[in-house]
């Protein structure tokens, strides 16, 4: 008999524009002990499916239809009715750690509720069960961590929180939205780990909602695809990965980069040359004030720590690292936005480091920048057209307006727009389509290098292909060279040519892409590589992975670039690990083997 | 270039069949008339305006016309009466209380319009720039913005009348050095949330000058909270004008605003002679309610997601 039991269930919202229908009728049931896998892309309503069944959905949503748990009813219950079952046997994780737990209670305190809700416990007995249950989500010092509060704590120290304290009472089902969408891999490597392990000792059945095939490969045993709020394919796991019988499966299957196999597209021919971009030995320091004497003293936090890389002509440079490496502030510094606080940085040839806004302001022609979040990057006041116009009218005054518009015009087709948005608000596109907005305003005054900081990391997979196709065909066209940032080391595979690694604001690792990743170095490289996870079941379950023990450590603590060379760290705790040439083109940092670095953590965190 | 020329030139041929985008703006619009209560109110501001602005062609008397012929006998013959044509009675003085309320009207509006437009302009730019640049520049600015405030205005607003002699301009640039303070602190709380957005470093990626990122892309993205301030800042400044005439400062005979009117509708009201304080007061309500309403309206239309 199926645990959750959910038939014809519709979900509408009343906006002020008419009604919108967000699920249509769905059926899903999951059987104990069952992990299902509900993918689809943003707007098809996965996780409105969910809302509606824990009698979560905003104010202006209404839910028909039945979900039956255990044999009874869900939907429009009261809150008393609904409570003795939220939490207690269904409980829910969300995508975002940071604020899905209350920010002045203590993490005890905070799973303490949970357990006055449901069970009468005394307050000893309540506290074993806290402490055992983070113990069981390995988080190490626990007796410690129950008493912080949670900005104390990682996002992935958060998430285990979390999944505690959904766990606490021992549900029979899990909902999981997104629940490692926010993390860095490794991290989410851990966390799917975790969920895996407690499904199988615990016997819990876990709604896992996704956008990332990856994930659904390593974790679920059917698997649901959404669209529109209707489902479009439902089946085991190994069906619908290998043999997917509807096209929309089909194109995200296709569409999600894949790092064991690139997709491959023309690439660009680099003209090796001509160097344009020389960095050398760039330092960005903040000074980050702590606690400590009367009023506090400052430590500088080295964001970028003596990089130092340069960059042809129509090449392709992929920069990858988990949060916090100093990627984005890396960019921020090559374009003068933060100044580097030493080192150099040549363009053409020509010193920028240290320019002043007007010395700096003709190199910026060719020098753009394309962000993250497509709707953060545009003016909401102003239509599309006015910001692509002000590249233009700042280094191209003289246009009239009508050679201006055919130029704008002209762009907007070229980068997929149509030509009649001209005079839309960034508001009123999908986030592809802002996307576009950005790279045709970087690319009007055809630029010599466009650094994309996670350009593509905001959408969804079928959009991230396309808009990734587009810069390769601009970059084509124009022969411009491109900085790629990002934390998904999948794309980045697909559009560079060479990647360099980065870890707390140091190079790891440089190499042309197709050795990075066939012939990994350095072991940071290496667990990075092995904790994306792959769109397919077969090779996912087989794959070894290699983890590295304890938790990404912090850029103020001094040992923490020497954690991939524990010998040295008693001798000479400053000590930077230097890069050395292993084959052509291919530098890696001094490291230790995987063996002692393991043992060398273990000891530190057992001591 | 020639082939390129002729393009362009076909291309400016071409019908242009763009499409109207939706502003916030005009979001923003539409939800607001979608509120009974400020479009009314709106209306009647309207109203009120051209009442101000016209209301005085209809008046069978000049406002400062003293009818001596009433004197003494103010309490029946002046009772407000449309054959008489003193339509709100007369004045202790015997002058037409229509043609006065007309001038207090316009009075106390230009008070408050005039007051929020210097708030918006001095204070909008000002905060801007300050939350903007940053650093010293900033400290420097809100420091003195500080200094400005901790002064206490209501008396030194008085005793400028008394000193340089009570006038409407005086007054005017009395409400005006106060009005912008408050405004320039907004102003700069929201610019320093704005200029870490995106699209502020884009535009200092491309180049372009710190003044045009201010105006361009700063500013009117501060315009929505600015234009809800300022419309509750209006009335405001009408009740602080209206204190200041009551307590005979401010607007001079034969001038008047609605807080003289009130002040001196009040005085008469020991005789019996209510309709001097009535009409007056009357206005003045409408006023405040009506600004309140319209203020409200435009909160919930720029940000709907506070509501």
């Amino acid at each position: 008999m199926a645990l959750l039991d959910v038939k014809n269930l519709s979900v509408t919202f009343d906006t002020p524009d008419g009604q919108v229908e967000a699920v249509k009728g769905i059926n899903l049931s999951i059987a104990p002990g069952e992990c299902l896998g509900i993918v689809g892309e943003s707007g098809s309503g996965k996780s409105q499916t969910m809302m509606a069944i824990m009698g979560l959905l905003a104010r202006n949503g209404r839910a028909s239809g039945s979900a039956m748990f255990n044999g009874r009813e869900m939907l429009n219950v009261s809150v008393s009715e609904a409570n003795q079952i939220r939490g207690a046997d269904v409980a829910m994780i969300f995508q975002d750690p940071l604020t899905s737990l209350t920010p002045h209670l203590t993490v005890g305190q905070q799973m303490r509720e949970v357990l006055d809700a449901h069970k009468s416990m005394s307050s000893s007995a309540a506290r074993a069960l806290c402490l055992d249950w983070l113990e069981r989500v390995r988080i190490p010092e626990a007796k410690h961590r129950i008493d912080q509060y949670p900005h104390q704590l990682s996002g992935g120290m958060r998430q285990r929180v979390m999944i505690a304290m959904a766990m606490l009472c021992s549900p029979k089902l899990l909902i999981a939205d997104e629940p490692t969408t926010a993390l860095d891999v490794t991290v989410q490597a851990e966390i799917l780990d975790l969920m895996a392990n407690l499904q199988k000792e615990e016997n819990t059945a876990i709604a896992l909602i996704t956008h990332d095939m990856g994930v659904v490969a390593r974790m679920c045993d059917r698997v649901s695809v959404m669209r529109y709020g209707e489902y479009v394919e439902e089946g085991p796991i190994d069906d619908l990965f290998h043999n997917p019988k509807h096209d929309y499966t089909r194109m995200l299957l296709d569409a999600m980069p894949r790092i064991d196999q690139p997709h491959e597209t023309a690439q660009v021919p680099v003209q090796h040359d001509e160097t344009i971009l020389n960095v050398k030995d760039m330092n960005v320091r903040f000074d980050i004030r702590v606690s400590g004497g009367l009023f506090g003293k400052t430590v500088p936090l080295r964001a970028v720590d003596g990089i130092s890389f340069d960059l042809a002509r129509g090449e392709t440079l992929g920069i990858v690292g988990e949060s916090g490496c100093g990627k984005s502030t890396l960019a921020r510094a090559v374009l003068q936005l933060v100044p580097p606080t030493t080192g150099s940085v040549l363009w053409m040839g020509r010193e920028t480091a240290g320019l002043d806004r007007q010395a700096m302001k003709p190199l910026r022609k060719d020098l753009q920048i394309v962000f993250q979040d497509p709707l953060a990057s545009l003016n909401p006041r102003m239509t599309i057209a006015a910001s692509i116009a002000e590249p233009l009218k700042t280094f191209q005054p003289e246009l009239s307006s009508n050679e201006r518009m055919s130029k704008i015009a002209e762009m907007m087709e070229r980068v997929g727009l149509d030509r009649n948005m001209i005079n839309r608000y960034p508001h009123e596109l999908s986030g592809g389509q802002n996307q576009r907005v950005g790279i045709a305003r970087a690319m009007i005054n055809r630029p010599e290098l466009v650094i994309c900081d996670e350009a593509v990391s905001a959408l969804d997979v079928s959009i991230q292909a396309q808009i990734v196709a587009l810069l390769k065909e601009l970059q084509a066209d124009m022969g411009l060279s491109l900085m790629f940032i990002s934390h998904d080391l999948s794309v980045v595979r697909d559009i560079s040519h060479r990647i360099m690694v980065l870890y707390l604001g140091r190079v790891v690792e440089i190499a042309d892409r197709d050795t990075i990743y066939k012939n990994p170095v350095h072991p940071y490289t290496k667990s990075l590589i092995s904790a994306v996870p792959i769109p397919d079941p077969r090779i996912e379950r087989t794959r070894p992975r290699i983890q590295l023990p304890g938790e990404l450590p912090s850029p103020l603590d001094p040992g923490a670039g020497l954690r991939f060379l524990p010998s040295k760290r008693a001798s000479d705790p400053s000590y930077r690990p230097q890069l050395t040439e292993v084959a052509p083109g291919h530098w890696v940092a001094e490291h230790d083997t995987l063996e002692e670095i393991m043992d060398a953590e273990e000891r530190r965190l057992a001591g | 270039m020639v082939l390129n020329r002729n393009a362009v030139l076909e291309l400016q041929d071409a019908p242009m069949t763009a499409v109207k985008g939706r502003s916030l703006w005009a979001d923003a619009r539409a939800r607001f008339f979608r509120n009974k209560a400020a479009t009314l109110s709106l209306v009647v501001l309207v109203l009120l305006g051209v009442f101000s602005i016209f209301g005085g062609l209809i008046a069978q008397y000049e406002r400062d016309y003293v009818d001596f012929t009433l004197i003494g006998s103010n309490a029946y013959l002046g009772v407000p009466s449309i054959e008489t044509g003193h339509y709100f009675g007369t004045d202790s003085s015997g002058r037409d209380l229509y043609a006065r309320v007309v001038q207090g009207t316009a009075i106390s509006l230009m008070v408050g319009i005039i007051g929020a437009v210097v708030a918006v302009v001095v204070g909008t730019l000002y905060g801007a720039t300050a939350g903007y640049f940053g650093g010293r520049l900033d400290n420097i600015m809100m420091r003195t913005v500080d200094v400005l405030m901790s002064i206490p205005f209501m008396f030194v607003l008085i005793l400028m009348l008394v000193i340089f002699g009570r006038s409407i301009f005086m007054l005017f640039v009395g409400i005006g050095l106060i009005s912008w303070l408050d405004m320039a602190r907004i102003a700069r709380g929201q610019t320093l949330s704005l200029k870490n957005k995106e699209f502020v470093e884009v535009a200092i990626a491309t180049g372009v000058h710190p003044l045009k990122i201010i105006l361009r892309h700063i500013v009117p993205n501060l315009l929505g909270i600015v234009v809800v301030y300022a419309t509750l800042l209006i009335p405001s400044l009408i009740i602080f004008e209206s204190f200041i005439s009551f307590l005979g400062l401010g607007v001079q005979e034969p001038n008047t605003s609605l807080g003289a009117l009130i002040s001196e509708g009040a005085e008469q009201m020991q005789y019996g002679l209510t309709w001097q304080l009535y009409f007056p007061i009357a206005f003045f309500i409408i006023t405040i309610f009506a600004f309140f309403f319209v203020g409200d309206g435009l909160r919930d239309a720029l940000d709907p997601k506070d509501r």
